[in-house]
């Protein structure tokens, strides 16, 4: 018995949504669910949750790539039958919790995890680098400006230790996202990879008639920049597109509606460095992240480019920040004219916002610090 | 034996963090059509350019959503990625498995696609990474009946919803996340699997202001856990921190050399609305100034708690930059009670007065965070039958260009131009 493809709609069964989470919890989290006391973490990557009950639930954190196969979840799934009664859980960032009931059940379960190679580092808890969030890059996506899985590899590679430790001022959120879609929201992140496009689209007039609605293509780029136009195709008129391109942003919003506008190119794409956002309504309200770096260019494997911005900037903050104080705390707390000077990021035009709400970004006090950018 | 050479991405196998290139290399001793995966992979980092085309229209019968199209544009040199679409199913809420459930999902996925996944997509579902469009049927009807699990949101409907793990494992959460989550889920069936609404809509669910599912930046409708009444107060336990027994945010910041904790640089002046003080040994809090940032809390969790009066924060229309610019959401409802008592009817109620509105004046591709700008909040707040309110605004306008009604002036908006001449030469 199975799917019948004489008989498709027979015996189907639709809108069942998911299984009730009730069933896939751990025994400790059923019985204390909604009483919990306090939690503490002990080491990087191990927290313990304190019940009204006295029960103790403790946590082991472990990073992993968000792009994962079956084989290496069936290894995660024989850790949770071996030390957690056979269930675990993953987080919003990608990381994967094995919990047990019991302090003594703790060392044993570390060491089953570092037996097993690189596979699952423990940590990203408290004051250090948790896992990136990130989209798909290259492996799956068809609009990226940049891959994913490669650059957060080689990025969590240099920021290792930060991740197995907690001596940051605070906690660091990274995040990447392939395109401005932003799938993977790195507008309120620490320190944002953010892939952006260069160079306006392209118009494939053999093409468009079939596969583009002209005027949604139109409609969806938001400067004005695409506007009806005609062109020949095989001796024959046809209706087709043009762009302004001293007015594109390079958004890529009119790909998105129609295929026949391509816009990615190797030297046209690459990477820019947004910091500074938080989400949390800790002390201060939520922030968007900034763009500090405009463009770096895409230079697989390991885009050491990107790879060294993002240390630099989380390496000055680590130096330079308060304890508790959010990358965007501190740049706010310092000007963000000396976060220029102290990452020694030169500070560019693209830097001043000249899009919708610009006027917000403006300076418009005499408060300021003299900086070697005041000539 | 590997099929291609693959001497770029080899070079990410070293380093400590783990390898996707090792597990997807592990993953093509299972499933040969892994090697097409890396092979089009180095192709895009040699050319850096993704080689994926654009779109593609598939699905399961009944469904408008759930499933991604994805075709290779050199399929003739990867047929094992020739059709590489992407299945989202709807996570359970919290992301907890039994490794019964995991497996079974897992040796379902092996069957029909790549074995490639991520756990999780940005928005909340499993993500089950590349199968062909004649495994899309028969996978789904093996999803339902074996496994009854379902597919996840996509297109312009009612995406997956995702919360915090809430009160199942956190001591801060103001009020059953997942229980929400899973309701409203269910309740939003037909929502979610069929594009009825202009564009995407997202719930997110946070149990308390540090917002670990990202809400308020994020989610087109936030519920964000909140409380009324006072912060709950040991202060035997204050003073363990005070006097260095207890170790302060929860061993947060363990590694670090910060010197010993200090209660007044450390809490007392970091609060925003400076609402805190010390009498003595004892900590003093004038809750009707505090603003529930968490901070404290955060920082003492075994002497401070939220208070006992929970609820949630409704806040509406957040979204990323494309196109308008990023929006966070707009605080809406400061104060509702969530209670699967009344099966979640005060949230369904806003939500859909929310929808209907949007369903009718929002255009094809507009977020609600921006028609809410387009039309203007003062609009949205009328349109949603709700008293304006301060907490609704950062600070009142700075402009005088209101609106008024024609009522709300005496004698209204028609007047006599000649009797006005009359007393006034041209």
């Amino acid at each position: 018995m199975g799917y019948d493809p004489e008989n498709p709609m027979a015996d189907r069964i639709t809108d069942i949504g998911p299984p009730h989470y009730s069933k896939f919890h751990p025994p400790v989290i059923a019985k204390n669910k909604g009483k919990w006391l306090w939690h503490e973490i002990t080491q990087a990557g191990v927290m313990v949750h304190k019940a009204e009950s006295g029960d103790e639930c403790w946590t082991i954190r472990v990073g992993a790539a968000r792009l994962i196969s079956t084989s290496l979840i069936f290894e995660m799934c024989d850790i949770a039958d071996a030390h957690c009664d056979g269930y675990l859980r993953f987080t919003t960032r990608n990381n994967v919790e094995f919990m047990v009931d019991d302090k003594a059940k703790v060392q044993p379960l570390l060491d089953d995890l570092a037996s097993r190679g690189n596979k699952f580092p423990v940590g990203g808890t408290g004051a250090g680098v948790t896992n990136i969030v990130h989209t798909q890059g290259w492996i799956h996506c068809h609009t990226p400006a940049t891959d994913a899985s490669g650059v957060v590899k080689a990025v969590m590679d240099e920021l290792f230790d930060y991740f197995v430790t907690m001596k940051l001022p605070a906690q660091v959120r990274v995040a990447l996202a392939c395109c401005l879609n932003m799938c993977g929201a790195v507008h309120a992140s620490d320190i944002a990879i953010l892939g952006v496009h260069r160079k306006p689209p392209m118009i494939d007039h053999t093409r468009i008639t079939g596969v583009c609605e002209l005027p949604l293509a139109i409609a969806s780029c938001p400067l004005g920049a695409v506007k009806p136009a005609k062109a020949e195709v095989d001796g024959k008129e046809i209706k087709t597109v043009k762009v302004n391109n001293d007015r594109c942003m390079y958004c890529g919003n009119c790909y998105t509606m129609c295929p026949a506008m391509p816009l990615a190119d190797p030297d046209g794409d690459g990477i820019a460095i947004l910091v500074g956002g938080k989400v949390s309504n800790s002390r201060t309200v939520p922030k968007f992240s900034k763009l500090v770096i405009p463009f770096l260019p895409n230079t697989p494997p390991r885009w050491p480019e990107t790879v060294e911005a993002v240390k630099n900037i989380l390496e000055v903050y680590a130096k330079d920040a308060r304890k508790y104080e959010r990358v965007g705390e501190w740049c706010e707390r310092i000007g963000w004219e000396k976060f220029f000077e102290k990452t020694g990021i030169p500070f560019t035009i693209k830097s001043v916002d000249d899009y919708r709400l610009a006027y917000d970004t403006w300076r418009t006090t005499t408060q300021f610090k003299y900086t070697s950018h005041v000539k | 034996m590997a099929k291609h050479d693959t001497p770029l991405l080899d070079e990410l196998e070293s380093g400590p963090w783990p390898s996707f290139v090792t597990d997807i290399k592990r993953q093509a001793e299972v499933n040969p059509d892994c090697w097409d995966i890396l092979g089009q992979l180095e192709l895009s980092f040699k050319d850096r350019i993704t080689h994926w085309k654009h779109g593609g229209i598939v699905g399961v019968f009944g469904y408008g959503g759930g499933i991604v199209g994805r075709y290779s544009d050199v399929p003739k040199l990867f047929p094992g990625v020739e059709h590489f679409h992407t299945v989202r199913v709807n996570q359970p809420a919290s992301k907890y498995y039994s490794t019964e459930n995991l497996r079974a999902l897992m040796k379902l996925w092996d069957k029909h696609g790549s074995g490639m996944t991520n756990m999780h997509g940005s928005t909340g579902d499993i993500i089950l990474l590349g199968c062909r469009t004649e495994a899309l049927e028969p996978f789904f009807w093996d999803l339902t009946h074996d496994l009854k699990q379902d597919l996840g949101g996509s297109g312009s409907n009612l995406r997956t919803p995702a919360n915090c793990l809430g009160e199942s494992r956190c001591e801060w959460s103001c009020y059953d996340t997942e229980e929400a989550c899973h309701h409203l889920t269910m309740h939003y069936q037909d929502e979610i699997h069929r594009p009825a609404f202009p564009y995407k809509f997202k719930f997110k669910f946070s149990g308390c202001p540090n917002d670990c599912v990202a809400a308020l930046a994020r989610s087109d409708f936030a519920v964000i856990g909140n409380w009324r009444d006072d912060i709950q107060m040991d202060q035997a336990e204050v003073k363990a921190y005070v006097d260095g027994t207890t170790i302060p945010n929860g061993g947060a910041h363990r590694d670090g050399d910060w010197g010993t904790f200090d209660i007044q640089k450390e809490v007392i002046d970091l609060c925003p609305t400076e609402c805190m003080w010390m009498e003595g040994d004892e900590l003093k809090i004038d809750n009707s100034e505090c603003t529930r940032c968490m901070h404290c809390i955060n920082v003492m969790p075994k002497a401070l708690r939220p208070g006992k009066e929970k609820g949630a924060s409704i806040s509406i229309g957040a979204k990323a930059p494309i196109l308008d610019g990023a929006q966070f959401a707009t605080l809406i409802i400061p104060f509702i009670k969530v209670t699967k008592d009344d099966e979640f009817e005060s949230v369904i109620d806003v939500i859909e007065e929310v929808w209907d509105w949007w369903m009718t004046v929002g255009k094809n591709r507009e977020r609600v965070g921006e028609t809410i700008m387009r039309v203007g909040l003062p609009t949205f707040i009328k349109v949603m039958g709700l008293d304006p309110i301060p907490q609704m605004v950062k600070e009142p306008r700075s402009n005088p260009y209101v609106f008024w009604s024609e009522e709300e002036v005496p004698g209204g908006f028609e007047r006599d131009v000649d009797a006005f001449r009359k007393k006034h030469a041209a």
